[in-house]
């Protein structure tokens, strides 16, 4: 066996199927944006790893190859802060929701 | 002559988990009037811990909490495992002792969110008036740069002399207070977590725990897969908490989702007979601040404090925060009581806090593992040859393999000199100041 990691386990809970146990007050607008957008942006210019799509524990993130832009699914986001320090090129702008939304934890 | 502010409270504290709390209760204790303002629906909506509370820092805040039949604690911890991982292997370190539950039991796990709604309650109940739902978005700040309070994400304004920073990890307000920059990847940890619904009879029969009694499990080596970091697994009254966290850098160098990560975990055949049949009934994910002393923010300006994981008081070595957190609160709380007594909160009267940090356990503490995770990642390989090394040397120690035992010695040696002996003191060294 090694100890390198072997892919997800076939039977293994996917993010979704995690996020479904959670509760939300849906904000109407959205607290995570990104700071360039379009042809000229780092998404689509610079950034091969896109570690916002591979590593956001919730998975708002997720790169649409056929329009060539990073979706945002902020309603998804458990608010762990971690965009705004995994995207290499500083282009996600991730603020808390307003007073009262976002998620709720029930254990924490 | 400008007008005098008019204040709406004597000191206003965001964010209501346990520094915050601490510092509030502290504050309203004193006499002030205090608002503790909490950007959930309630106090715990946002917090997440693995979790762990060292009950000493909480007794000198609610003195006996653990006989307060109301107190949202689940497990008083007995035994406390540590685990050496390979993918197939491991060796299992523990101490269980009955003396942890005399005297001031030495910790309890705990339910964040319910903790922190018991213990935000105690605030309330002191005085300090809590408001939830409030987003703070920014401080207001006079002319010449002194904190006179905050602005709210409805544009509302709330006046006080001296706001504590107690918003966690990631401290948006001490970034717009612009006393730190936005952390860096390398200066925290990305925690992914799972709660499970256990019978309590099966928590006990698995973990070798009289009824009521917790135990704790630390998993390192193979099953971080080469991050820095560990997996954890703790018993609470009738779930379990099992989680794993790394360094952030590791997650974006290597592209892992934390929630993957965890799913491998789970099927490690250490965990997995423990949590077997277990439901899960939440998923959570958290950032930990592990930049430790090295990325302190400066803990006093002119009208503001910063405490708990906003301050990055945490100590990964020893799985303590929680407690520095209510410490860093507490000793804020008594700097601005003093304050008020004198009327003066200038920054030069608020540095009594940091003179109080030092004097107590935090400094010294966070001072002493303040290289330790540096050391670790600035020696390549480490990770994976140490967990090997030590399961490869038990293997042998518990194999009748047909070879003369006196063999063993230099199949030994030849293992340790794969690195190098030099090279494993250097790599060891740093470990002494965690050893006791």
């Amino acid at each position: 066996m090694s100890d390198k990691p072997e892919g997800l386990p076939p039977d293994a809970m996917t993010v979704e199927a995690k996020l479904g146990f959670l509760e939300y007050k849906k904000s109407p607008e959205t607290h995570i944006s990104l700071r360039k957008t379009g042809a000229d942006s780092p998404c689509v210019t610079e950034c091969k790893s896109k570690p916002c799509t591979t590593v956001c524990p919730a998975k708002v993130y997720e790169w649409e190859e056929h329009e060539k832009k990073v979706l945002v699914a902020y309603e998804n986001c458990i608010e762990c802060g971690a965009c705004r320090m995994l995207c290499p090129f500083d282009n996600i702008s991730c603020d808390w929701p307003k007073g009262g939304f976002g998620v709720k934890y029930k254990f924490g | 002559m400008p007008d005098p502010i008019s204040y709406d409270f004597d000191a206003i504290v965001v964010g209501a988990g346990p520094a915050g709390v601490a510092a509030a209760l502290t504050m309203a204790r004193g006499g002030l009037n205090v608002a503790l303002l909490e950007r959930g629906e309630y106090p715990g909506a946002k917090n997440v811990q693995g979790a762990v509370l060292y009950s000493r820092m909480l007794h000198e805040i609610v003195p006996d909490f653990w006989k307060d039949p109301s107190a949202a604690i689940e497990r008083p911890i007995v035994e406390q495992k540590t685990c050496i991982t390979t993918a197939d292997s491991w060796i299992t370190v523990g101490y269980t002792s009955l003396k942890f539950l005399e005297g001031v039991p030495n910790c309890y796990t705990i339910i964040r969110v319910r903790f922190d709604q018991w213990f935000a309650a105690k605030a309330e109940a002191a005085g300090a008036t809590l408001l939830t739902g409030v987003t703070v978005r920014d401080v207001l700040k006079t002319s010449d740069g002194k904190i006179f309070g905050v602005k709210t994400s409805e544009g509302d304004e709330l006046k006080a002399p001296v706001v504590i920073a107690c918003d966690g990890v990631n401290s948006l307000l001490a970034q717009k207070a612009g006393f730190i920059d936005e952390l860096r990847p390398s200066e925290v940890a990305l925690g992914a977590k799972e709660v499970l619904a256990l019978d309590p009879a099966k928590i006990e029969d698995r973990f070798n725990l009289e009824p009521g009694q917790g135990a704790t499990m630390e998993l390192f080596g193979g099953i971080t897969e080469g991050m820095l970091g560990y997996a954890f697994i703790y018993t609470n009254k009738d779930t379990l908490s099992l989680g794993v966290g790394c360094k952030l850098t590791d997650y974006q160098r290597r592209g892992v989702r934390p929630s993957d990560h965890l799913e491998r975990v789970k099927r490690h055949p250490a965990l997995r007979k423990l949590i077997e049949g277990a439901k899960t009934l939440e998923y959570s994910s958290h950032l930990i601040p592990e930049g430790g002393m090295n990325s302190m923010p400066p803990l006093a300006a002119d009208g503001f404090l910063v405490a708990g994981d906003a301050a990055q008081m945490i100590n990964p070595a020893y799985r303590e925060g929680s407690n520095l957190a209510m410490t860093s609160g507490r000793l804020a709380g008594e700097t601005v009581i003093e304050a008020k007594t004198k009327g003066d909160f200038s920054k030069a009267t608020l540095e009594a806090y940091k003179t109080k940090l030092k004097a107590s356990y935090i400094w010294p503490d966070m001072e002493e593992v303040k290289d330790l995770e540096e050391a670790v990642e600035r020696s390549p390989g480490f990770l994976e040859f140490y967990p090997k090394l030590a399961c490869d040397l038990a293997h042998m120690r518990f194999s009748a393999d047909g070879q003369p035992k006196k063999d063993h010695i230099w199949k030994a040696l030849g293992m340790l000199r794969e690195r190098g002996l030099i090279r494993i003191a250097r790599d060891l060294w740093p470990l002494r100041k965690v050893a006791i």
